[in-house]
């Protein structure tokens, strides 16, 4: 199994990818709803949710404990426990399985951290190659008026604090997100993603988004009637 | 000593100044590991060396998740493997560099060998699991306590102890009871060590001797990276 390698099992793969802000959370959320509405099972994951890892990664944000080495450990830790766990079960199974966020994120953000960039795609080499991988470019002004417009201030480390690049959490915040944009157009290209426009309506972007999974749908099971 | 990593080794951590020792001792649970090293440690301290030590799962980042990650029942290999990196990783950065910085000689209960073997005995690829652990450190030394696992499992037994779970690997399903699993599961492990002598230069210590004649290697062995004149034949006259 790897990024460059189809799973090879009856369900689908779909990812979102994107700075904070690009809206893929929302278009996915979005899709989830159609899916199910049309009668398919879906089975949904996020990036840093694994009740295994996740006491840990909420010490070492709180203590401050994690250097850009075990920031990216810790990520790839998490992303393995849901991979065999959350991941590969459903996929074997025929669902459809909705990530918000795959292995892309770590090669963006762990780099921008200072790690290296060969180092970080080994560290996921036995996650398998979405069917679909979305990446939603925005440009930063976007990003950061979604992001900064409702809130106070932005998280440690969603502005990068721990970079040291300003002592202004906005501030840091834009540099770090830029940086981290810079790194998911180098990835973006590597991987072949495919680009949505993440700054057209939400409704022009879910319609593209459902254009683009509708192949994906043949030959999948839908529920019965009955079935819950 | 000169810093070298076996990769890319840790971004925004100063390597460049670390005067101290990193040495590593390898083998099985019940080779005898932690009587050796204490026996080291209280040697070297009275030789005046300021000495550190540390070991599997002890970093402050992952104790406690790796140890509620092994109560349970879905602790997956590559999960496993990540874990464990994270925890070396903590250590390396948060504990053993800064000790080496301050020129101390550190003693390592096991290090990124037991991971590999671990991994590569349930599946895992040895090369994917040594790239893993690029940003680990070379030691000076890597002392391989070395023993079969017929003698293993004797040793454990007569002290009372317990055949451990997963030193056993019984979640790889080798065998239906306990004492099968073991011995299936430490022959797999010693064939990983095995493999990785020549390629990591292991100095291999027959563990099947008395704990006075390991010792005595051992010392011997430390002391010609550390000073020559720390060990003498005569044990009396060696402290």
């Amino acid at each position: 199994m790897s990024l460059r390698e189809s799973h090879g099992f009856s369900g689908r793969l779909i990812v979102v990818e994107g700075i904070d802000g690009s809206g893929k959370s929302t278009q996915l959320s979005l899709l989830q709803t159609f899916l199910l509405s049309e009668g398919y099972d879906v089975s949904f994951t996020e990036w840093n949710s694994s009740p295994l890892v996740k006491d840990t990664t909420k010490r070492g944000k709180k203590k401050n404990l994690f250097t850009p080495t075990t920031f990216s450990l810790i990520h790839a830790t998490d992303f393995a426990d849901r991979h065999e766990r959350s991941i590969l079960p459903p996929l074997q199974a025929g669902l459809i399985v909705l990530a918000d966020r795959w292995a892309y994120t770590a090669f963006a953000r762990d780099v921008v951290r200072g790690c290296a960039p060969e180092w970080v795609r080994s560290l996921y080499e036995f996650a398998t190659q979405p069917d679909l991988a979305l990446y939603f470019r925005v440009e930063i002004d976007t990003s950061v008026a979604r992001i900064l417009g409702g809130r106070v201030q932005p998280k440690y480390h969603e502005a990068g604090m721990d970079l040291g690049l300003s002592t202004d959490p906005f501030q840091s915040f834009r540099i770090f997100q830029s940086k981290v944009l810079e790194e998911y157009e180098k990835v973006s290209a590597e991987f072949a993603l495919t680009v949505i426009d993440g700054s057209r309506s939400i409704v022009e972007q879910q319609r593209e988004v459902r254009k683009l999974v509708k192949p994906l749908l043949k030959g999948l099971t839908k529920r019965r009637n009955g079935d819950h | 000593m000169e810093t070298r990593f076996y990769g890319a080794g840790l971004p925004k951590s100063d390597a460049a100044n670390l005067p101290g020792h990193l040495i590593v001792i390898e083998g099985a649970d019940g080779v005898g590991r932690s009587t050796h090293l204490e026996l080291l440690q209280g040697w070297l301290e009275g030789h005046g060396f300021a000495v550190a030590s540390t070991g599997l799962a002890r970093s402050a980042l992952t104790r406690r998740g790796i140890v509620e990650a092994k109560e349970g029942h879905n602790f997956d290999r590559t999960t496993m493997s990540l874990f464990y990196a994270t925890d070396l990783a903590d250590r390396l950065e948060n504990a053993m560099m800064p000790a080496l910085r301050s020129g101390f000689v550190v003693l390592a209960d096991r290090y990124i060998f037991t991971m590999i073997a671990r991994g590569a005995a349930r599946g895992l690829s040895a090369e994917w699991l040594a790239k893993v652990y690029g940003f680990a450190i070379v030691p000076e030394r890597v002392f391989f306590l070395r023993l079969p696992p017929d003698d293993l499992i004797r040793r454990i037994l007569r002290r009372g102890s317990d055949i451990d779970y997963w030193e056993s690997g019984r979640d790889i399903g080798l065998a239906p009871d306990l004492y099968t699993s073991f011995r299936k599961y430490q022959a797999m492990m010693l064939q990983q060590f095995d493999q990785m002598t020549d390629p990591y230069g292991f100095q291999i210590v027959d563990a099947s001797r008395t704990v006075e004649e390991v010792q005595a290697e051992l010392r011997r062995g430390l002391a010609g990276i550390l000073d020559p004149t720390l060990f003498q034949p005569n044990p009396d006259a060696g402290g």
